[in-house]
């Protein structure tokens, strides 16, 4: 038994107004700092204005949200008591307005506990939509929630069915004036979600497809919609391409890369997308060789060599680390901006979160501390892993 | 020898290879929070049956068939079908995935669990290592 979620998905041009339909006397925009400045709020506020609702605006989510900001948030909707609340950001202010609903429906809760197993018993009070500013998270399109414990410097993955957003507009005018860099950490984000969702331990005939539509279109789109933003076709099929891995992601598990990734976010902050896609190849080379990987079908379908599982993950992983290199993505870790006395400060954390990271254990190939050490170490130097990881050389151990 | 399954002297051989998993004490090692496994009865069962572990830090310190249940309260309980912990035991249902479906129910402190995946995960592989001879 297994579950496919989605939310009604309003797609394109001019999907800003089916705000209008709404009904109900109040909402709230969950949102941050920078989008309330640039006058998204606005937008969204005017394509609210018909329905006749009082309208409030929490706009103090940070990138990478923290438990902290969950609880101050939940509190807030608690005061103000919304129908709806309208999450309008990225991943980030996504992630934190599911958790802000699931705290106002069930106040009795506390952030790190929203867990997937338990019914949370939502919607008894308000409803969630999600309109993503970033092409990347697809966030928007699935029940996880990302948030930082900033006390132990860890990413936390949490999420419930039920937390998926009622309903997702994406509207390519809210993401013509995403920066180049943003563009391509986030693009790479659905990357990482596309390749994960294909090939992690969950994955599943339902999600097959959106994982392989959504690589081919990032491989094909993401470089035109960073080289110029105001090219709307590559913003729309980039802005498709995010929801459609986050459907498939969502709906399977993501892996490794996402469990490294998560580490590396916590302890150093690294920008989410950048820090997944950066270890993607890696995991990639390390989970190749190991039963139940599925490379060769994902590198046909992306027109690359795919004669034997080693060659599509060697393939896939150059591939990947090409498109990176296009867009002027790191590579490394130091690429990243990170001393490496600040590395071998952290490397023990970064282990200990990978390790326990909720994504970490839907990888083919599961890595014992040993070999996540090693993986990371690779990251530092930039040398491919090779399949399968020789015994350890002493490098960093 | 295949050991049946639920017995103690079945989750006494789990503890014993539990107890010799570095893999299990590097993924648990923050991991403190006894255990009731509740087996609800199919096949040969007849009645339920309470398997108790003593999880900690990365060890297990005390496992064994519960005669009286009442005279425990511990912090976690995971129930289910003798059929489905089978599925689970010999890989052919994953852990997390049993979980989220409700075909098996845990109750506990659910932001431990959230923060320590890994380790149920590498208690699962234990479980897989013990010979075993199921009721269904």
């Amino acid at each position: 038994m297994w579950f496919f979620a989605s939310p009604q998905i309003i797609y394109g041009e001019g999907s800003l107004s089916y705000l209008e339909r709404l009904q109900g006397t109040r909402a709230c925009i969950v949102t941050d700092a920078v989008l309330l400045k640039l006058g998204l709020v606005e937008k969204v506020k005017a394509a609210l204005a018909p329905t006749g609702m009082a309208l409030d605006v929490i706009a103090d989510v940070e990138p990478e949200p923290s438990l902290e900001t969950v609880r101050r948030g939940a509190a807030r909707l608690l005061d103000l008591c919304p129908q709806w609340i309208i999450a309008l950001g990225g991943g980030s202010v996504i992630d934190a307005a599911k958790a802000m609903w699931v705290l106002y429906e069930r106040p009795d809760l506390q952030p790190d506990a929203i867990n997937p197993v338990e019914a949370l018993g939502l919607r008894q009070k308000a409803r969630l939509v999600a309109i993503p500013t970033t092409t990347g998270t697809g966030s928007e399109a699935t029940w996880a929630i990302v948030l930082t414990d900033t006390a132990e410097h860890r990413k936390l993955g949490l999420g419930s069915r039920e937390n998926l957003p009622d309903l997702a507009i994406l509207d390519p005018e809210l993401v013509l004036d995403l920066p180049a860099r943003l563009t391509a950490d986030t693009g790479l984000d659905a990357l990482t979600h596309a390749v994960e969702g294909y090939t992690s331990a969950l994955h599943n005939d339902f999600c097959d497809g959106l994982c392989l539509q959504a690589a081919r279109l990032l491989f094909e789109w993401l470089p035109q919609a960073v080289a110029d933003g105001s090219n709307l076709e590559a913003r729309i099929h980039t802005q498709n391409a995010a929801a459609m891995a986050g459907l498939g992601f969502g709906n399977g598990m993501a892996a490794l890369a996402h469990g490294m990734g998560h580490a590396l976010g916590g302890a150093l902050h690294v920008p989410h997308g950048r820090a997944v896609s950066l270890f993607l190849p890696y995991t990639i080379e390390y989970c190749a060789g190991e039963p139940g990987t599925r490379y060769a079908d994902l590198a046909a379908f992306l027109g690359l060599p795919a004669a034997s599982e080693a060659q599509a993950a060697a393939a896939l992983a150059e591939a990947i680390r090409n498109l990176e290199r296009r867009l002027g993505q790191p590579l490394t870790l130091p690429e990243c901006g990170i001393t490496r006395a600040a590395f071998e400060a952290a490397l023990d954390a970064l282990v200990w979160n990978a390790q326990g990271d909720s994504q970490t254990v839907m990888s083919t190939r599961l890595p014992d501390d040993a070999d996540l050490r090693r993986l990371f170490w690779l990251a530092w130097e930039g040398e491919n892993a090779p399949s399968p990881l020789p015994p350890s050389q002493g490098k960093g151990e | 020898m295949a050991l049946p399954f639920p017995t103690d002297v079945w989750v006494k051989a789990l503890m014993e290879d539990l107890n010799a998993s570095q893999a299990y004490a590097d993924a648990a090692k923050n991991w403190e929070g006894d255990f009731f496994f509740i087996i609800e009865p199919a096949g040969t069962m007849t009645t339920p049956v309470t398997l108790y572990m003593d999880l900690y830090h990365g060890k297990c310190r005390e496992a064994f068939a519960v005669a009286e249940e009442d005279h425990l309260d511990p912090v976690f309980r995971l129930k289910g079908p003798a059929p489905t912990w089978k599925k689970v035991m010999t890989k052919k249902l994953d852990p997390m995935q049993a979980l989220m479906t409700g075909q098996l129910k845990l109750t506990g402190n659910m932001a431990m669990v959230m923060r320590n995946v890994r380790a149920a995960k590498e208690l699962v592989e234990s479980c897989t290592r013990v010979p075993t001879d199921y009721p269904v």
